[in-house]
């Protein structure tokens, strides 16, 4: 029978089939962990006196409490201190392999899981925490669990499933300069809305999505759960196994191949059926930008504040008045006069070398904006480390931004890195919930090369505002080709 | 998990309806890393009033709680069983439960029991007049007893099998221990394995300063 990615991956790890309605037992291939979700699910086996079954399959890393200043210094704020502690001395008592803070692999654990090899096509990954399904551009199925099923997986290498439906996600055609992975992302949550993925699986496929590179893809599938999908997909093809090989933990030598050989069946079948479709022109896309409190209120930059009381449906009105009060915007406004406070340029959604890259060659050789405060948070040691042997810090600290240590930052505001009550950014994250980046704080999402622009400017800004032309070719620095090196 | 069958303890009349995980444990007690110590937590806001239910001696050691309709709604928080079951409380009965809280409880060896609104308010006479009185709890038969009074309640029968056998989720997998060691026998070579560890040589990384 014809099957769709998600089901062959699905299939190739059935423990047992569920019977009269109970859920299917699925082998979980690699667990993901980090100090947030892990306690209790420790303290769980340590009162049932069970073992984690396959430390092997299991890695640690500290990423949401972790401060970007001074990380050398013990934690200030002492609940964040005590996760990081109660995760190390979890990590040595059930023998998990963890990458702590100072360690050159630590990392937003989505970027680790990549860097280092250990996300491949085919394999089931979890972890506690919804943006796992950033791992599924491997053509994976990665999904986010909660705190006791990460016990359970702990304990079992196994999780009760019920099947989910698939949703065929086509972008054709090719994106316009200036326009980015992130603005397709945040173009389908705008269309399908944040519930619209709800109970499903999604493959993203097309021209647009085969010319992305992995990290390109990592940001769509990431932000999967923002259109409310249990988890995003891509087919894998050469540029996966490009980016895979040579990687510390990719396979070697017959290893490798009969994993390409089994990686290139990974497809689904031209006759399989989605539950459902939907279609996206890439050329019709542009710079996208939030307005509301949610991921879903998104709108071409060249766009202007929606007005509620033009908005027939009264619940969508009703949202709309209260996002609108909450982001103090003005009805109406353009979104180019819209002034932000701080950008942050950082996350597992566009933290990486390559979202780095983009936004150093936007604002090389420029100051930014005085009224703004710039953070460049890059998502893995390694990442740092890489942008540090290319210069980019360089740019960054001339261009008047501040260059962090790695971690989740300022997306979720855990640590120190928050945003003021009223205080407004462009943020290149994945949620801009009330109070998500701090208590009162206001965010926009944007894309890499968008918060640069806006760096500069002061105001929600593309590259194309900028009096200087821009190349549109975001995969190089400074012309010379710059393949991704193995390690980041 | 512990078996149950039945249950007896003292019965605790919750006049409330709509009680959300947020009264039942507020937020601010999710920071911590521990599932066991919530005792202290459990209807943090309430407790500082000296009329609250559990405040009075009589109720103080209660087990069974006795809840007005949709106990449980709002977040998902597993924290809620937590706590209510630190306190010391086996068995809630109400109306009405919140889906998740309901299958969270489930999974965690609480006991919901979904009784009508009518005989909720029989045995919450009963608990007020004679402050103390003790309920008993039948899983086998689907009963509350208190003084001379038994009243059904529904639980569906899945939920209902695994109190009685004390399987909570994992062990319930573990069941199938032999499925789960016959797969790993199949598992490809070339999948990975995070120990040994492999990494790029480890270089010192240079803590950022403030600016």
């Amino acid at each position: 029978m014809a099957g769709t990615l998600a089901e062959k991956v699905w299939e190739a790890h059935l423990v047992r089939r569920g019977e009269n309605g109970s859920p299917d037992l699925l082998y979980i291939d690699l667990h993901l962990v980090h100090e947030v979700t892990s306690p209790q699910a420790f303290e769980g086996l340590r009162l049932a006196g069970r073992p984690v079954r396959r430390p092997d399959l299991t890695i640690a890393t500290e990423d949401h409490n972790t401060p970007t200043l001074d990380i050398d210094l013990p934690i200030a704020d002492l609940t964040s201190r005590t996760q990081i502690d109660t995760l190390r001395a979890n990590a040595k008592e059930f023998g998990v392999r963890l990458h702590s803070l100072g360690d050159a692999d630590q990392g937003i654990v989505h970027q680790v899981g990549p860097q280092l090899g250990l996300t491949m096509p085919g394999l089931t990954v979890v972890c506690g925490d919804s943006h796992t399904s950033t791992h599924g551009a491997f053509g994976a199925l990665a999904f986010g669990i909660g705190t006791s099923e990460v016990e359970h997986v702990l304990a079992t290498q196994t999780l009760p499933l019920a099947p989910f439906r698939t949703m065929a996600i086509t972008v054709d055609g090719e994106l316009p300069a200036g326009a980015t992975s992130k603005d397709i992302i945040l173009a389908i949550i705008a269309k399908i809305g944040t519930g619209g993925g709800q109970g499903y699986v999604l493959e993203y496929r097309g021209e647009a999505i085969r010319t992305l590179s992995m990290e390109a893809r990592m940001t769509i599938c990431n932000m999967s759960i923002e259109a409310g999908a249990r988890a995003g997909m891509i087919a894998p093809d050469e540029t996966t196994f490009e980016y895979l090989k040579g990687r510390p933990h990719a396979p070697e030598g017959e290893d490798w191949d009969a994993a390409v050989e089994y990686w290139k069946t990974l497809r689904s079948d031209d006759d399989a059926e989605f539950d459902a479709e939907v279609v996206l022109d890439a050329a019709d896309l542009e710079p996208f930008v939030t307005w509301g409190t949610n991921p879903g209120q998104g709108l071409p930059l060249s766009a202007s504040v929606p007005v509620p009381s033009e908005i027939a449906d009264e619940n969508e009105r009703v949202t709309a008045e209260r996002a609108l009060e909450y982001m103090g915007l003005e009805p109406g406004k353009p979104l180019r006069e819209v002034a932000v406070d701080t950008v942050f340029i950082g996350s597992c959604t566009n933290g990486r070398i390559e979202d780095l890259r983009s936004v150093a060659k936007v604002v090389k050789g420029r100051k930014k904006a005085d009224s703004v405060r710039v953070l460049v948070v890059p998502s893995s040691a390694r990442v740092r480390l890489q942008a540090e042997a290319e210069g980019l810090d360089v740019i960054f600290k001339d261009f008047g931004a501040e260059w962090r240590n790695a971690g989740c930052s300022m997306c979720l505001g855990m640590n120190p890195d928050q945003l003021a009550p009223g205080e407004r950014s462009a943020s290149t994250s994945n949620r801009n919930f009330e109070g998500r980046q701090g208590k009162g704080g206001r965010t926009h999402l944007v894309s890499p090369l968008v918060a640069a622009a806006t760096a500069i400017r002061g105001t929600l800004s593309s590259v194309s505002d900028l009096d200087l032309p821009y190349d549109v070719d975001i995969t190089t620095f400074d012309g010379s080709p710059l393949p991704v090196p193995a390690g980041i | 998990m512990e078996k149950i069958h039945t249950h007896t303890g003292v019965g605790v009349p919750l006049r409330r309806s709509n009680v959300d995980t947020d009264q039942i444990i507020p937020a601010v007690y999710l920071k911590r890393v521990t599932r066991t110590g919530f005792e202290d937590a459990l209807f943090a806001a309430w407790r500082g009033d000296p009329s609250f239910v559990l405040n009075q001696d009589a109720y103080r050691n209660g087990s069974v709680l006795v809840a007005g309709p949709d106990f449980g709604t709002g977040s998902s928080r597993e924290h809620a069983v937590w706590a209510l079951k630190d306190y010391g409380f086996r068995v809630v009965l109400s109306s009405r439960f919140a889906d998740i809280f309901r299958g969270n409880s489930g999974k965690q060896g609480l006991v919901t029991g979904i009784v009508s609104p009518e005989d909720i308010e029989l045995l919450w006479k009963i608990l007020e007049t004679k402050p103390g009185t003790e309920v008993t709890v039948d899983l086998e038969a689907k009963t509350a007893t208190a003084d001379d009074v038994t009243v059904p309640f529904q639980i569906d029968d899945y939920t209902r099998w695994r109190l009685m056998e004390g399987l909570d989720d994992i062990g319930l997998t573990l069941t199938n221990e032999a499925d789960i060691t016959a797969f790993e026998a199949t598992r490809e070579s070339w999948r990975p394995k995070t120990l040994p560890a492999k990494h790029l040589p480890s270089v010192p990384i240079e803590a950022a300063r403030p600016v």
